[in-house]
């Protein structure tokens, strides 16, 4: 039989000890009740704290169970992950120059846009937050298509391109869902490491990729960089 | 050549900020402290003037250090939380006490006592605003009494008077050895102490508050050289000043009558450029400087301040526990498709603009059975388009502008249900821009204005970019317009509620 991890049997042990007491405990407290050294229970109560599973009071330095140990099996909630990328979303609108969007996989074969900044040239332009877009063939659709449970993924033709977006972190069209225009797009992942959404922005196939139709590095470096920061934001990657 | 960067420093309620933008308006770098909030006694907030000083130095060396050589950081723009009052010993540069900071209530009594005076009429019509505990003059009159021999040292010039970034500028300019003793206009406007036509300390309000004219910095405009701040390790001309929510409605490139701003924080402040002619209010709004470039006449603003906006999403989440996060109120609000007939005033300790009701108290009307937590989600995103809609029709009755739109920032404009409420219920579109800092940008900007970053407002026009629009329906308009006279019925009953009971009844 395969050993235990200790840290973890030692992790549960003292949720189990936060979990059922009536008020806030200390850490002197939680390091008695499950017989371990102050230190070591400081220790493991910094990354319970860290990945959300417990909380702690400000004032008194006394700890609780966690809001994300209570929603554990909870979907994220797309209005705060609006909330949590609207800086970087912004900020990737003003230096590459054009519209980025924020997409989720809704259903099989559509995308639904959680997050939208306009291209920034003050022309007139229509909020598309809660507009579906065809999944097979947007920038934003194929990266979540590829980071999607294996049930749900496409098969065929579909899962060799796929499995190239999933291999490379970054997903493209080019003027497969409007002519002329395309998107460069990337995974924005969430606690743990799922792929929640997905970050790109989109302009004119000419703009956006060489002649080859490889995307331009500098674009392509300031999208993967904002999707790594919103899923940073998101607490993706021990925060 | 290198690019010519500007500093901002946001010195606001409960943290220091150091920023640099470029000349695009782009952020460059970004450093921040938070100082300690003190509560000595229930409605007295406090600050400590020489944490805040040191953590303006510490932020804007790093910043400075950030940028490194990629840039040459040219000017130095400050944008500060309003009325918070320091006085200090000109010789030592020591706080005779800490700071008296905006939310801070103990002046009630001693306002009681001002108002009933027969002169009190005067306040008005001279500062342009009501004699309020808001305002920094009677903090600056509760100093005077309350601190031993503080009214005779500061007749003898011993005392200086600021608000924060008087208090920043005369460090950063040497301190007791030299610092320079100024105010920005719109601050000064603040104070209930300014004659607001001119833009003079007034002798009359000075006797008013009895405050000593040789405390007092010299009122400068917004955008000019107020000193050279030689404290930082590269020393740097100041040459922008501006109250917060000014400096927002500059950032927001509001220059011209009519253009407006609201910032939708914990408590909202909308501001509404009226151009260089000041205008009368009757309807509850307030006028105040916008902002004052060197050399031109004073742009003035309407004001309307709501206390409690992001402060009722907190409440459904920290008093309520219905929402794990502030953003899921939008997640709960879109369970249902109206409010049911629930409306939520949130007079958590009275109303401001353009009400001014201090004793009323919050209330949650139109409460059935059919109610449930998504329609009272609804109603407490709802209560802050209303409370838009209460100033901004007040301001409209009191400038005759109409508003063409409605530029907003701060952490709600992320709240798209919201957003679209309060374009429909306005009928006006609600724009987003690309940059949310608003208030440091401000303070770039007009630092940058004057030494030539920017050529004139004009190109700092040309900075702004949408990020969104919401644009009004016309059938959601019309609907929100006749449901308007129901939000107004709940508003007056959380006054009644608060006031005291009329005798007889019990």
């Amino acid at each position: 039989m395969p050993g235990t991890v200790q840290s973890i049997e030692r992790a549960a042990a003292i949720l189990r000890v936060v979990a059922r007491a009536r008020d806030p405990l200390g850490v002197t407290d939680i390091a008695q009740a499950v017989g371990l050294a102050k230190t070591t229970t400081h220790g493991l109560l910094r990354t319970l704290l860290q990945v959300g599973f417990v909380q702690q009071d400000r004032a008194t330095g006394r700890y609780t169970v966690g809001t994300g140990l209570l929603r554990l099996g909870d979907p994220l909630d797309l209005n705060e992950v609006r909330a949590r990328s609207s800086n970087w979303a912004d900020a990737l609108a003003a230096r590459s120059g054009h519209t980025v969007r924020l997409a989720t996989l809704a259903g099989a074969d559509e995308v639904v846009v959680v997050h939208h900044v306009f291209r920034p040239d003050d022309s007139a332009q229509v909020l598309e937050v809660g507009t579906a877009l065809p999944a097979r063939t947007t920038g934003l659709g194929k990266v979540l298509l590829a980071h999607a449970p294996e049930a749900r993924r496409p098969t065929g033709s579909w899962a060799t391109e796929l499995a190239e977006v999933r291999a490379r972190g970054w997903g493209v069209d080019r003027g497969e869902h409007e002519p002329e225009r395309g998107c460069i797009a990337a995974p924005v992942r969430g606690p743990g490491g799922p792929v929640v959404a997905a970050l790109g922005i989109n302009g004119p196939v000419t703009v956006l990729f060489d002649g080859r139709g490889a995307p331009r590095p500098v674009l392509l470096g300031m999208v993967t960089d904002a999707a790594a920061a919103v899923s940073r934001e998101l607490g993706h990657g021990g925060g | 050549m290198a690019d010519r960067y500007v500093l901002a420093v946001d010195q606001g309620t409960t943290s220091t900020r150091s920023l640099v933008f470029d000349r695009g308006g782009r952020m460059v770098a970004v450093r921040q402290r938070e100082h300690r909030q003190y509560f000595p006694r229930p409605g007295w907030v406090e600050h400590d003037p020489m944490e805040i000083w040191a953590n303006t130095r510490r932020t804007a060396a790093q910043v400075l250090a950030d940028v490194g050589g990629a840039g040459e950081v040219v000017a130095l723009g400050i944008a500060n939380q309003r009325e918070t009052t320091v006085v200090w010993e000109r010789a030592t540069g020591r706080p005779v006490l800490r700071a008296l900071v905006w939310q801070d209530t103990r002046t009630a009594e001693l306002v009681a006592e001002l108002v009933a005076r027969p002169e009190a009429p005067l306040v008005r019509e001279r500062s342009g605003m009501a004699t309020a505990g808001y305002f920094s003059g009677p903090r600056l009159r509760w100093i005077l009494e309350h601190v031993p021999r503080a009214q005779e040292r500061a007749e003898r010039g011993e005392l200086l008077f600021g608000t924060m970034e008087t208090w920043l500028i005369w460090n950063l300019t040497g301190g007791p050895d030299g610092g320079v003793h100024v105010t920005d206009v719109t601050n000064a406007s603040r104070t209930l102490l300014m004659d607001v036509r001119t833009c003079r300390w007034d002798p009359d309000l000075l006797a008013f508050f009895g405050i000593p004219a040789a405390m007092l910095p010299e009122i400068r405009p917004s955008v000019g050289v107020l000193g050279v701040a030689t404290a930082l390790p590269q020393a740097l001309p100041i040459t922008g000043a501006l109250g917060d929510q000014q400096a927002a409605l500059f950032g927001q490139a509001c220059f011209a009558p009519g253009e407006a701003k609201c910032t939708y924080g914990t408590g909202s402040f909308l501001l509404q450029n009226t151009g260089t002619e000041l205008v009368h209010t009757r309807s509850g709004s307030i006028s105040t400087v916008a902002y004052q470039l060197a050399g031109e006449p004073v742009h003035y603003a309407l004001e309307g301040s709501v206390a409690v906006t992001g402060a009722l999403v907190q409440w459904l989440r920290d008093g309520l526990g219905l929402i794990g996060s502030a953003p899921e109120v939008e997640t709960l609000a879109r369970t249902v498709d109206d409010n049911g007939g629930c409306y939520v005033v949130p007079a958590f300790s009275g109303l401001l603009a353009p009400h001014w009701r201090g004793e009323a108290r919050g209330l949650v009307a139109g409460l059935t059975s059919y109610v449930t937590k998504g329609h009272l989600a609804r109603a407490v995103l709802e209560a802050t388009g209303w409370q838009t809609r209460d100033v901004v029709q007040a301001m409209a009755a009191d400038s005759g502008l109409s508003l063409p739109a409605l530029r907003v920032d701060g952490g709600m404009t992320t709240n798209n249900l919201l957003m679209q409420f309060i374009a429909d219920v306005l009928d006006t579109p609600v724009v987003r821009p690309m940059v949310g800092e608003t208030v440091s940008l401000g303070a770039a900007y007009a630092a940058g204005l004057a030494v030539g970053i920017w050529s004139d407002v004009e190109a700092l026009r040309r900075n702004w970019h949408r990020a969104a629009q919401w644009t009004p329906s016309r059938g959601r308009a019309e609907a929100l317009d006749a449901e308007y006279p129901r939000w107004e019925r709940a508003v007056q009953l959380s006054i009644a509620w608060g006031a005291p009971p009329e005798p007889g009844v019990r």
